[in-house]
């Protein structure tokens, strides 16, 4: 069984994996045998960068990546505000919002520094320096007395009109102040907007961050985006020249069809393809290309948030999954009543 | 099936060392973190035990879709299918049949043990590569 999935103006075929043995005569030998996936698997890095990680897994199936990507979504833990007490705040944003704006901030914390809470303990004993980040924000507008007296701009009118995440201010407790010192807890992006003040303005207010999951609350999740696409496949089976040739190029996105000096049309670089289709709906390439993907070619994009380097990030959902499995595999199958 | 044997031999070592090490309290400590509701069986299964139903509490497509396929890469395993009952119930039905080579727990251990080898094989490779840097660090 071919591994494409074909793509049809209308439909996509082809769609299942079939890999199984007992899935038809030639399947036999289909079995898992670890030594064969070590022959097959391949992993290609095209880039990582400080926040955002390319790469292609291939020869694995669609179950597997699928596990990876929403572990990365939901499951790798991070660090986020849960607890917000506010002292004072006489801004027109209101209070929850200003939490909520809080929540969703994300920081620059390595989550393994932090141990997870216990769910279970008094609400005194709960947040220890082991477990809570303290942030705290005191921030109060003023007029600027050397405004210059017919502006109209609020930048040059106020001080700390906008308060911004940069104006978090980390409170290292007990231990942290040393184990933080060279790297003291701090928002990824600085300059989020949290709100709007006006002289007389004020916010005054404590944040408790600990570790939590993407399953938990979004904020928790440390990938902006955590995706996977196949590998998209062209393959003209009819020569394409001349004025047409122009024209089928043009159906792709530009880099993915180029033309040789005979004037005919070849696939230059599939993966740059969206797979829009748009080449099925002219008449004059009927019959002429196919499009498909490959079922087990993954070109995963990662996007963290910035706490972690994107490659942390499927580091740990790897590890998590066969965590899952291990943890599983010890324990004993109970009966049900 | 040898493995799990060795394993279990191990874990009594491990145990017997704590014994030696530490108090009696600790080990049974130990024993009761055992989690005994993580995975129940289902009422539906044979007598002779190589077809089984299995409830599996907190995990999700996640964990149900991956390890449905590593037990259908099992030529000894006849169907495996699993569902989530209701959505907001976070509970797993994995059911398991076998041609009779095996029983339906040692297919589902089976299938477990092939999805952590395979993840570890998915670690080495992802960290020998970032380790060799032999790749872009900008975007393009």
């Amino acid at each position: 069984m071919s591994n494409i999935v074909g793509i049809e103006h209308d439909r996509v075929t082809n769609t299942t994996s079939t890999d199984f043995p007992g899935y038809s005569p030639d399947s036999v030998g289909m079995d898992w045998d670890l030594e064969k996936f070590k022959k097959t698997f391949k992993l290609d890095i095209k880039y990582i960068s400080e926040r955002t990680a390319n790469f292609d897994l291939i020869g694995i199936d669609t179950s597997i990546s699928n596990a990876f990507r929403r572990i990365m979504i939901a499951e790798v833990p991070s660090v986020a505000a849960e607890n917000v007490y506010i002292f004072n705040n006489t801004s027109v944003i209101q209070d929850e919002v200003l939490a909520h704006r809080i929540g969703l901030v994300p920081l620059k914390v390595d989550p393994d520094q932090l141990s997870w809470i216990n769910k279970e303990a008094d609400e005194k004993d709960k947040f220890t320096d082991d477990n809570t980040i303290v942030l705290s924000l005191d921030i109060a507008c003023t007029k600027n007395p050397n405004a210059n007296s017919n502006s109209t701009d609020p930048d040059n009118l106020y001080r700390n009109h906008k308060v911004y995440a940069k104006h978090l201010k980390f409170e290292p407790q007990g231990r942290q102040v040393e184990l933080f010192a060279n790297n003291p807890v701090i928002p990824c992006d600085p300059n989020i907007l949290l709100a709007k003040l006006r002289p007389g303005q004020e916010i005054s207010l404590r944040v408790h961050c600990i570790l939590g999951i993407g399953s938990d609350h979004a904020k928790f999740s440390p990938v902006s985006t955590a995706s996977y696409r196949l590998l998209p496949v062209i393959n003209i089976t009819k020569p394409i020249v001349g004025k047409d040739a122009l024209e089928f190029k043009d159906c792709f996105p530009s880099g993915v069809i180029d033309i040789n000096e005979k004037g005919e049309a070849f696939v230059k670089d599939a993966r740059k393809d969206t797979v829009s289709r748009e080449v099925l709906r002219h008449e004059q390439f009927d019959g002429k290309v196919k499009l498909g993907r490959r079922r087990d070619h993954f070109i995963f994009n990662i996007e963290s948030t910035g706490a972690m380097p994107p490659e942390e990030i499927f580091f740990k959902s790897v590890r998590i999954l066969r965590n899952k499995a291990e943890y599983l595999r010890s324990c004993p199958i109970g009966n049900l009543n | 099936m040898s493995k799990p044997e060795t394993e279990d031999i191990e874990m009594t070592d491990d145990n017997k060392i704590e014994n030696v090490e530490g108090n009696g309290a600790e080990n049974e400590e130990a024993e009761t973190q055992v989690d005994r509701t993580k995975i129940t069986l289902l009422p539906g299964a044979t007598s002779d035990g190589f077809a089984a139903s299995f409830q599996i509490i907190d995990e999700d497509h996640t964990l149900g879709n991956a390890l449905r396929y590593m037990i259908m890469k099992n030529s000894d395993v006849e169907f495996c299918g699993y569902s989530i009952p209701h959505p907001s119930e976070n509970k797993l039905n994995l059911r398991i049949q076998t041609y009779g080579g095996i029983t339906a727990v040692d297919a589902l251990h089976k299938g477990l043990d092939d999805l952590s080898d395979m993840c570890s094989h998915v670690e080495e490779v992802f960290s020998t590569q970032v380790a060799a840097k032999d790749y872009s660090t900008e975007e393009p």
